[in-house]
């Protein structure tokens, strides 16, 4: 009988830091790991793990909590939030941690923590969390609003010697992996990045929501959300963030201060794909939220079922075959070649003669796509590049409606590689300025 | 590629990847969702579509064949607006709901063009189950029991496998080579087929019941109900679903068409035979039927279909007599007005008294239902349900005899009955075959279908 493709086996079992967990999936710490039942279905559904929305001393929210972004017709590209921590009794948690972990014990069970920054605090809070069983605890330095203006959460991740103390604290009594999550709200991640890794942090995880303000409703002229007739900044997460995370994944993963840190991916992860881009710059598994606060626990099937599936395309076996791959790629701009060049070619059968590259190209990038030309007979010829004079951007195949259209193809320059940082030593060492590398724009 | 030829390709274009997704993302992705409810095999459909979503073809593929083993097929002749696309949320919005049947389509095309499989056969249980027929029924039958580990032996009357999925439905609505492509995903199982072997001519019933552990029946309909007019025997006068086979089994220029043809019957079948008689070059092609637009048996889809490829309705009229000397030259009919409501509520014909008139035809193509071959189903000596359909539960179906199941039309052929329908019945049946043998896994897997009211003609798109 014939071997189902499918049948040969990809393994998803997760280590971040020394937790384990089935598969890299774990829902972050958020409204949808509040309570023992949710995490227990989530369970059911097939997360690896949760982090428990973080435990502290009960807060009181307010009531209007989330804005949303919506971008053309889709819902929810970004999502925007003044919730505070969790408002149950400390005792209620902590009861409900261990009761889960008790009954699941094969999925990471992760807690959250934030509570004000005493080291008898942190102490107790540590070892009363860990004694539910806990498969460890992450320490949450991010949280933009409400809580860094009492001084916790951000008010703790934008100043890396608060953050390394703190994290000492805790590992003088932490038993534990003790992950530290950070910001985004900073200038530069690698500062608190390295700040935890010196308290002594087992792994990171990030991002943590960034600072924003949702909007004006231009009816009303209310800001969104709204707090009778008030609004505040909050912290801004979903698809539109991703970017902004992997940039700060990468940085970190390739810093050699926090290169060995394990690292747990956060920031608009809403598909199979998204969280293979996390692994593939270096996490070590991966954290959602929007995206099952959207559409509920059922969407890690498939992310369960396409990572498994892309793994198998590409011969993968385990997380370890796919991680970091593409992080070697990321370089300082410096470092890239100046003498690589594309050129946008345009297929003339499958373009719909639509005159968006034409124009972007025209108003936004190197004037070099002539428009679409109508002729005598009828026939209306596709727009054309002229090759000479396009720098390669990618703007018009970004545009560009119809897939596969526009291509960017490379063009032998005939020159050997060089990056901004080589030539700078070729001109210290005498080079003259006229022979640079790569091609100066003629306007 | 001559012109028919080109007539008898897939007549609806496929998505292109790019239209897939994003007809996908249009997708709400609801919970508990209303499309699923009306779907006879229960594909989970909000999942599929997010797969093919988030570019995970391969497991949207698996998600539509797990629930229904022919889900090519299905997209492609299931009355989808009256049943997932009917039930789409978006339609209380008065927006056009997602083209679930092409999505459906796009993932199973994929998965065909692909080469791989989504069907698993189980460790072998030492069981083992024949199949009467190969068509949907006992195809959907077979996956399931090949899964649960039982041989699957397949005794099929002509010699390709599919039932009416391969030879009676327009190869422009249902390519030969997706039907035999889900054919081959059962070989591909272990199932086994033997071709041109006729249950009670070339094998006994008894030889079946000696050598299998148990029997499933999926015979469908394969006999034309005869609407008993004189000159029925005259050349020129031509049964639906022979007609239709030989369009998808012999060369297309080989065969020949009238000039005017007219088809008997407004069912499924005979807007099949008169697009199809259109198709191959006939001038003139008209349907006659009995009873007037309102009640026309076809789903609304294939009405409008008919009536875009230029198929002409002669709406209150009843053929009495095909006239001609050698061959046929045309149809004595008689008018109709419509009286009283009948048991099914459909409003009785009754003559126009005399109204009698003729219309030329060349040729005349009857297409007034089909019935089972009693011959068959006498050697099969099971109860009977009315005159002439097997009697199985509907829940199991289970028949009279304790090792015999049944499914398929041969169970209940309603004019209603689809392709979704019937594989439906054969996983049924599956189910409680294999707990009858003393298989813990519970019979009645899939909740009986609760269609809505199908809705004629709703959407004209």
């Amino acid at each position: 009988m014939i071997q189902d493709p499918s049948s040969s086996t990809v393994d998803l079992t997760c280590n971040v830091a020394g937790i384990r967990s089935p598969n890299p999936f774990w829902l972050a710490s958020a409204p949808p790991t509040n309570s023992g039942d949710q995490v227990m279905r989530a369970f059911d559904y097939g997360w690896g793990g949760a982090v428990w929305k973080t435990l502290g001393d009960p807060i009181i929210i307010v009531s209007s909590r989330l804005g949303g972004l919506h971008w053309r017709n889709q819902r929810l590209m970004g999502l925007n939030n003044i919730e505070l921590i969790t408002d149950r009794p400390l005792e209620t948690n902590l009861r409900e941690i261990r009761e889960v972990k008790k009954r699941y014990p094969k999925q990471a069970l992760i807690v959250s923590l934030m509570v004000e920054s005493r080291r008898e605090a942190w102490h107790d809070i540590v070892k009363r969390s860990q004694d539910t069983g806990a498969d460890g605890l992450e320490l949450n330095f991010g949280c933009p609003h409400g809580m860094s203006e009492r001084g916790m959460g951000a008010a703790v991740g934008q100043v890396p010697e608060y953050a390394c103390q703190i994290t000492e604290w805790v590992k003088e009594v932490a038993t534990i992996p003790v992950l530290v999550k950070l910001t985004p709200n900073v200038a530069d991640i690698r500062y608190p990045a390295r700040a935890a890794t010196k308290g002594g942090a087992d792994g990171l995880s990030l991002i943590n929501t960034i600072n924003s303000l949702m909007g004006v409703d231009l009816k009303t002229l209310k800001v969104m959300p709204n707090v009778r007739g008030k609004s505040s900044h909050g912290g801004y997460c979903g698809p539109a963030v991703k970017p902004i995370a992997l940039n700060m994944l990468s940085r970190i993963a390739a810093d050699p201060e926090t290169a060995r840190m394990p690292i747990s991916g956060i920031g608009g992860i809403a598909t199979w794909q998204d969280a293979a881009e996390f692994l593939l710059l270096g996490a070590s598994g991966v954290q959602v939220c929007t995206a099952a606060m959207h559409h509920g626990y059922r969407i890690v099937e498939d992310m369960i079922e396409g990572l498994e599936n892309y793994m198998r395309a590409n011969g993968w076996r385990t997380l370890a075959d796919l991680k970091g791959k593409a992080l070697t790629q990321v370089e300082d701009w410096g470092n890239l070649d100046l003498n690589y060049k594309l050129v946008a070619r345009i297929d003339a059968d499958t373009c719909i003669r639509c005159n968006l590259c034409h124009v972007a190209c025209e108003d936004g990038a190197h004037q070099c796509i002539s428009p679409a030309m109508p002729q005598d007979d009828g026939r209306v010829l596709a727009p054309v590049v002229d090759e000479t004079e396009c720098v390669g951007c990618n703007l018009c195949s970004l545009i560009c409606p119809v897939d596969g259209c526009i291509t960017m193809t490379e063009i032998d320059t005939g020159k050997t590689p060089e990056s901004w940082r080589q030539w700078q030593q070729r001109l210290g060492a005498g080079a003259s300025l006229e022979d640079h590398p790569g091609m100066i724009s003629g306007h | 590629m001559n012109g028919i030829q080109l007539s008898f390709q897939e007549a609806l274009p496929p998505l292109s990847p790019d239209e897939a997704l994003t007809e996908a993302n249009r997708c709400l992705f609801c919970f508990d969702a209303p499309c699923i409810r009306v779907c006879p095999t229960r594909i989970d459909i909000p999942s599929f579509i997010r797969k093919i979503a988030t570019g995970n073809l391969r497991g949207s593929a698996r998600v539509i064949m797990e629930s229904n083993p022919l889900g090519a097929t299905c997209a492609r002749v299931c009355p989808v607006e009256a049943l997932c696309e009917g039930g789409c949320v978006y339609n209380a919005q008065e927006r056009p709901p997602i083209q679930i049947g092409q999505l459906q389509r796009h993932a199973t095309d994929w998965l065909i063009a692909s080469g791989e499989t989504t069907f698993v056969a189980g460790p072998d249980n030492g069981k083992s189950v024949a199949c009467i027929g190969s068509g949907p029924s006992s195809l959907a039958a077979a996956v399931r029991l090949r899964e649960w580990g039982y041989a699957v032996t397949l005794y099929e009357a002509k010699p390709q496998g599919g039932g009416l999925d391969t030879y009676g439905i327009v190869s422009f609505r249902l390519p030969v080579e997706i039907s035999l492509a889900e054919v081959g995903l059962v070989e591909r199982m272990g199932a086994i087929f033997r071709y041109n072997t006729r249950v009670g001519t070339d094998i006994p019933l008894d030889d079946l019941l000696k050598q299998h552990d148990a029997v499933f029946v999926g015979v469908g309909l394969g006999q034309p109900a005869s609407p008993g007019l004189p000159g029925e025997d005259l050349p020129g006068v031509r049964d639906t679903l022979p007609f239709i086979e030989e369009t998808k089994s012999r060369p297309l220029d080989t065969l020949s068409v009238g000039r005017d043809v007219l088809v008997i019957g407004a069912g499924n079948s005979a807007i099949d035979a008169a697009t199809a008689a259109g198709r191959l070059g006939a001038e003139l092609v008209t349907i006659v039927y009995r009873r007037s637009e309102e009640e026309i048996p076809c789903y609304g889809f294939e009405f409008e279909f008919a009536k875009q490829e230029g198929v002409r309705f002669q709406w209150l009229t009843a053929p009495k007599r095909i006239l001609g000397s050698d061959k046929v030259e045309g149809l004595e009919c008689v008018r109709t007005r419509l009286g009283e409501p009948d048991a099914k509520g459909r409003r009785r014909p009754e003559e126009v008294p005399g109204s009698t008139f003729t219309i030329p035809a060349d040729m005349i193509i009857k297409a007034t239902g089909q019935g089972p071959d009693n011959s068959f189903l006498s050697h099969l000596g099971l109860h009977l349900k009315g005159p002439d359909r097997l009697a199985a539960d509907r829940e199991t179906g289970a028949t009279s005899h304790p090792r015999i199941f049944a499914g398929g039309d041969i169970v209940d052929g309603r004019e209603s009955a689809t392709v979704v329908a019937v594989v439906a019945m054969g996983l049924r049946a599956a189910a409680g075959l294999d707990k009858s043998l003393g298989s813990p896994r519970g019979a009645g897997a899939i909740p009986i279908a609760r269609p809505k009211t199908v809705i004629r003609r709703s959407a004209s798109r």
